[in-house]
């Protein structure tokens, strides 16, 4: 019984998979689309295969992949500073609310014009356009989950001895809030990756980059496989994050 | 409106005078407790009994530290020879929930002058003490209520303070391990000497355990009545004068509640 339950999802996704690719295949192959608007998924492991075999595919995924990681960890870094900040301490709240008001719905993408100008078509000006993106969501999540932490809670920490606000901070606050600022990164895992290759498409060497080269000279395949790429280097990511997100809260209910 | 913390005059500990708690202002203003005294002498053990919403656990909170009184005095002397000057077993358990009820039960040694290996030590000796060993390692949503309230027990005597507030600790316990936890305490008092406020809904439990049964009542609370119990330690259940004692407070706040029209503990 479980079992037939547990492979029908699997039998029916994989069919749902091999219909789409033979669809897709189908489309070129009938000659309703020109193979370079839409290149036959049959033509793109070997593409793939010369990507990596030229060394372009590996260097590209690492440049991108360090852009994304550094850009992630500064957003994250300084979303939950500030945001722990703000939540703690309502002057600085009430201080920055207008500032917020005026910045937040700038969208991260806005700030490539300004990011190039400071940094250059460089490694930082990437950094810089992903953790915009990533500091307003951790900012908000991380905010609102200090602000709703038990009160009876930090209460226990009083009582027994903890009243610097280090020590509340370190035995129920960030704990406590620990769930709702990964809710957060977790959102901004998406959206940096989206901020990465918006970055690369205007010059900074990357998976974006590339795939801008291979779209000038009409190498769909080549195009594809990077965007394949990034699907996959995003699910592979969010996977990790997934598991690590559940170990560290293994005592949720 | 002043806390202290010095020697009160020899062998008190905790001395209350005129004490008024209320919370909100203007004409949300709600008087909990008002002119409050009270006395509370070395290594006696009070019972605090009275209705519900009376004002015991926010007497306690007062006591703690956790809430400011609005009017009056709560002086305290320093004891020596335990390592807090007070621990308070809250009514709602209170535990963290992303420790394990171990590492709960550690909380307070932390800010103890302590190794880790004798936190861990103490931890377990205080677990074992309400009867939990066995469930150290998991977290509190797996515990049942009434194994978590003992769990906020273990934490509280963790730090062997010289003061135990306890509100309704055994409020969720079968009878078995109700009595095997007062007998815990009632040994634990006798053996450490700590002075011990302990709050309670049940006036047997309150008689069996106390030197002194306080009742308040009232709106705002005060102190209606103190019923010293003299039997000598250690009591049985069985006890006649305990029994009859307890069989006249019952009594007293009865009819005190029926004079008032209000609710019965
Ligand atoms: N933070 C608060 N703000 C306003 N009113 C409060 C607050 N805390 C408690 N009260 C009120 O103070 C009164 C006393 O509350 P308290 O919790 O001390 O009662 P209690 O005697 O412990 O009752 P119980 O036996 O039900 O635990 C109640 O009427 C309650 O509504
Ligand atoms: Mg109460």
């Amino acid at each position: 019984m479980t079992k037939v339950s547990a492979a029908r999802p699997l039998a029916l996704g994989a069919l749902g998979l091999a219909l789409f690719l033979g669809l897709w295949e189908l489309v070129p192959r009938l000659g309703l689309a020109p193979p370079t608007l839409l290149p036959m998924p049959s033509l793109l492991p070997a593409a793939f295969l010369r990507e990596v075999q030229n060394g372009i595919w590996p260097t590209a995924v690492a440049q991108s992949l360090g852009h994304y990681l550094i850009g992630l960890a500064c957003g994250v870094a300084a979303g939950v500073a500030l945001g722990v900040a703000t939540g703690l301490w309502r002057p600085l709240e009430e201080a920055l609310a207008w500032v917020v008001r005026v910045l937040r719905p700038i969208p991260g993408l806005a700030w490539v014009p300004f990011a190039i100008l400071w940094f250059g078509v460089d490694q930082a000006a990437a950094v810089f356009i992903i953790a915009v993106g990533v500091f307003w969501i951790v900012f908000f999540a991380a905010q609102g989950a200090i602000r709703s932490v038990d009160r009876d809670l930090i209460e226990v920490a009083e009582a027994f001895g903890f009243s610097g606000a280090w020590d509340k901070l370190r035995k129920v606050l960030l704990p406590a809030a620990l769930p709702g600022v990964l809710v957060g990164v977790r959102t901004a895992l998406g959206q940096a990756w989206m901020a990465v290759v918006a970055a690369e498409l205007f010059g900074v060497p990357g998976l974006g980059q590339r795939m801008n080269q291979a779209s000038s000279l009409l190498a769909t395949d080549i195009v594809v496989v990077y965007m394949l790429t990034m699907a996959a280097l995003y699910g592979l990511i969010d996977t990790l994050f997934v598991g690590i997100q559940s170990r560290a809260l293994a005592w949720k209910k | 409106m002043e806390k202290v913390m010095n020697a009160a005059n020899g062998d008190t500990v905790i001395e209350i005078a005129d004490l008024g708690i209320s919370f909100g202002a203007g004409a949300e203003r709600a008087e909990v407790l008002k002119r409050l005294d009270l006395t509370v002498h070395r290594g006696e053990f009070v019972a605090i009994v009275g209705a519900s919403g009376v004002g015991k656990s926010t007497l306690l909170r007062v006591l703690m530290g956790l809430a400011a009184p609005s009017h009056g005095t709560v002086r305290m002397t320093r004891a020596q020879g335990f390592d807090r000057d007070m621990a308070l077993v809250f009514q709602d358990a209170r535990l963290l929930p992303w420790r394990r009820i171990l590492g709960n039960v550690a909380l307070g040694l932390e800010k103890l002058p302590l190794s880790r290996a004798q936190r861990l030590e103490r931890a377990q000796a205080a677990l074992a003490l309400v009867g939990l060993r066995d469930l150290a390692r998991r977290y509190p949503h797996q515990l049942s209520g009434g194994q978590r309230q003992r769990v906020a027990l273990a934490r509280a005597l963790a730090v062997r303070p010289a003061i135990l507030l306890m509100d309704e600790p055994f409020s969720a316990l079968d009878v078995a391990t109700r009595e095997g936890l007062q007998d815990e305490i009632a040994r634990i008092h006798g053996e450490t000497r700590k002075t011990v406020l302990f709050v309670t809904h049940d006036i047997d439990e309150a008689v069996y355990l106390a030197d002194r049964v306080v009742a308040l009542g009232g709106r705002p609370g005060e102190v209606r009545s103190s019923v010293a119990i003299d039997a000598p330690r250690p009591r049985g259940r069985n006890n006649q004068r305990l029994i009859a004692q307890a069989a006249s407070i019952k009594q007293a706040i009865a009819a005190e509640a029926a004079a008032r029209d209000d609710w019965v503990i």
